[in-house]
C-alpha cells in the first residue's frame, strides 16, 4: 500500500493553537502556519480520507468550552460548526475517582475521526466518555449511546486525565465494524455500526485495579491498526504494550525488552503491518522519557523484540513526555514518523524512524500530530 | 432597544467582531437571558461558550458585570439595570483572568 506523493501535511494540535506544516516528498524543508486558533487547546485535528482539503478541528478551553471548526481548503481557512454534544437521554452517572457515582458531563472533544468514504460523515470520542457522530459536516452531533448505555458504563471511571473516549477505529473492510478506546474504562468493538458494543479487554492484566483482570477497569492509552489488517490491533496500555489478532477479543502481551512498557502512542509502519512505534515514558509519578534520552522504539516483529532509534534525538538532559494522540505516519513510499513533545519540539523521520529531525522546536505543548499524504 | 455588550477579546475573535462590543436589538424585556439568546441569534458561533447549551448555565470562569455590579448569581431572568437598557452603560461578559 505504498503511495507516491506530492508531499505531507502535518497537523498539529497543541496548548495553544494549531499548526500546520507542510513540505514535499522529501521532507527536508517544512513551512510552519499558524498558530490558528491562538490561546486556545487544540486537542485533535483530523482531514477527510475522503476529500483531504476538508479538515476537522476540535478547539477548547476552560472558559468557554468546545468549539469545532472545519476547513475546505488544507487548513488556511476555517469555519465553527456544531459544537452541541447532548448525551441520548437521561444521562445518569459513571464512578468517580473515588468510586461513588459521578453525573455524565461533557467536557470536550478528545478525537476526530472522519468517514474513510464520506468527508461529511464524522465521528468525535468525548469526555466523559461517549461516541458521537455527524453525517452533515460537523453541523449537528448525535451521541451514538449503546456504548455509553452499556451495561457496564455505570462502572465507568476517568483515568488521571479525565474519561476520555481518544480511539476511534474504523474497519476499512466493514465500516460496521468499530474499535475505541477510553482511558480508564478500556477498548470495546461494536460489529453492528454501534448498535451494540461489547468490551474487548480479555488477556489485559492491570494490577492497580481491584481485580487485575476485570471485563472493563483498564487504562487504555492508545491503540493502533494498518489499514490491511484491520483484525489486528495494536495497544499502548497504562502499562504493558498489547497485540490482538482477532479484533480485540483476546490480548497478549508484547513488551518485550521495552525500558519501560509505559506509554501514550503507538503507531503502525505505513507498508509494513509488523512494524510499530511506541515512545516509552517513566511512570507514575515522572512522565518524561527515562533516563534524559528522548527513543523512539521500533519493532520489525510485531512486538516483543525492539531496537532504539536515537539518531538525530536527544540523549541527555531531556525531560519531556508524547501524548497518546501525538504520533503519526504519513504514506510515502518511504514512509515518514511524526511525533510532538510536551516541550513543544515535533519531530520527523523520512526513512521510517532512522534517522529524526526536529522540524519545530518551539511550539506550546503538543497534544497531538496528524500527518496526510498529499498527491 | 439597542443594548451593548463586551465581550471576552477570544469570544469576539471567534465571533469576528471588531471593537470590544456589540450592539444588540432586544426585543423582549432586556434581561441576562434575553440578551444572550440576541447574541446567540446574531453570532451562532459562540453558542456553548457564554453558557452550557443543554442546561443554560453560566460558564463556571465567566461573569456578569452591569453597572459596575456583579450579576452573575442573579436570576437569568431578572430585568437589567435602566443605565443598560437605555445603552448608557455595556453589559459585561468577563472572563476570569487565571491560568497560564
Amino acid at each position: 500500500m505504498t503511495a507516491n506523493g506530492s508531499g505531507v501535511r502535518l497537523l498539529v494540535g497543541t496548548r495553544k493553537g494549531a499548526f500546520i506544516l507542510t513540505a514535499d516528498a522529501s521532507r527536508k524543508k517544512w513551512e510552519i502556519a499558524g498558530p490558528h486558533f491562538p490561546g486556545w487547546e487544540i486537542y485533535h485535528i483530523k482531514g477527510s480520507p475522503a476529500d483531504p482539503n476538508r479538515l476537522y478541528a476540535s478547539q477548547s478551553s476552560s472558559w468557554f468550552s468546545q468549539i469545532m471548526q472545519r476547513s475546505e481548503d488544507g487548513g488556511k481557512t476555517w469555519m465553527p460548526i456544531g459544537n452541541k454534544f447532548a448525551y441520548d437521554g437521561v444521562p445518569g452517572t459513571h464512578q468517580w475517582y473515588d468510586g461513588t457515582p459521578h453525573p455524565w458531563e461533557f467536557k470536550r472533544v478528545w478525537h476526530i475521526e472522519p468517514s474513510l468514504t464520506n468527508p461529511d460523515h464524522v465521528y468525535a470520542g468525548i469526555e466523559d466518555a461517549a461516541l458521537f457522530h455527524s453525517t452533515d459536516g460537523g453541523q449537528n452531533w448525535d451521541e451514538i449511546s449503546g456504548l455509553r448505555t452499556h451495561t457496564t458504563g455505570s462502572a465507568w471511571q476517568p483515568g488521571a486525565g479525565g474519561m476520555c473516549l481518544h480511539t476511534i477505529i474504523v474497519d476499512p473492510t466493514d465500516p460496521k465494524r468499530i474499535v475505541i478506546a477510553i482511558s480508564a474504562a478500556g477498548a470495546f468493538r461494536t460489529d453492528d455500526g454501534g448498535a451494540t458494543w461489547k468490551p474487548i479487554n480479555r488477556g489485559l492484566y492491570s494490577k492497580y485495579i481491584p481485580n487485575p483482570t476485570a471485563e472493563v477497569g483498564h487504562c487504555v492509552h492508545h491503540i493502533a491498526a494498518h489499514p490491511s489488517r484491520p483484525g489486528t490491533l495494536f495497544m499502548q496500555k497504562h502499562w504493558d504494550v498489547m497485540r490482538s489478532d482477532d479484533a480485540g477479543d483476546n490480548w497478549h502481551e508484547v513488551s518485550g525488552n521495552l525500558p519501560t512498557d509505559f506509554g501514550f502512542v503507538i503507531d503502525v509502519h505505513a507498508h509494513e503491518p509488523e512494524t510499530i512505534y511506541v515512545i516509552p515514558i517513566k511512570s507514575d509519578s515522572e512522565h518524561f522519557v527515562p533516563d534524559g534520552k528522548l527513543r523512539v522504539f521500533r519493532s520489525r516483529t510485531g512486538g516483543n523484540d525492539w531496537e532504539p532509534l536515537t539518531k538525530g534525538l536527544p540523549q541527555s538532559d531531556c525531560y519531556v513526555n508524547v501524548l497518546r494522540d501525538a504520533m503519526a505516519v504519513d504514506r510515502l513510499d518511504s514512509c515518514g514518523v511524526y511525533f510532538g513533545t510536551s516541550g513543544g519540539q515535533v519531530y520527523a523521520s523520512a526513512d521510517a524512524g532512522d534517522h529524526w529531525t526536529a522540524i519545530v522546536r518551539d511550539l506550546p505543548p503538543v497534544l497531538s500530530v496528524e500527518a496526510q499524504t498529499l498527491t | 432597544m439597542l443594548i451593548r455588550v463586551e465581550l471576552p477579546a477570544h469570544l469576539r475573535t471567534l465571533a469576528r467582531i471588531s471593537g470590544h462590543e456589540v450592539a444588540l436589538d432586544v426585543t423582549a424585556t432586556p434581561t441576562i437571558a434575553t440578551v444572550l439568546d440576541t447574541l446567540e441569534a446574531v453570532y451562532p458561533m459562540l453558542r456553548g461558550t457564554v453558557r452550557e447549551q443543554v442546561t443554560g448555565e453560566r460558564r463556571a470562569f465567566l461573569r456578569f458585570f452591569a453597572c459596575q455590579q456583579d450579576i452573575s448569581l442573579d436570576s437569568p431572568d431578572a430585568p437589567l439595570p435602566a443605565a443598560i437598557v437605555n445603552g448608557t452603560e455595556p453589559l459585561i461578559i468577563l472572563g476570569a483572568v487565571a491560568g497560564g
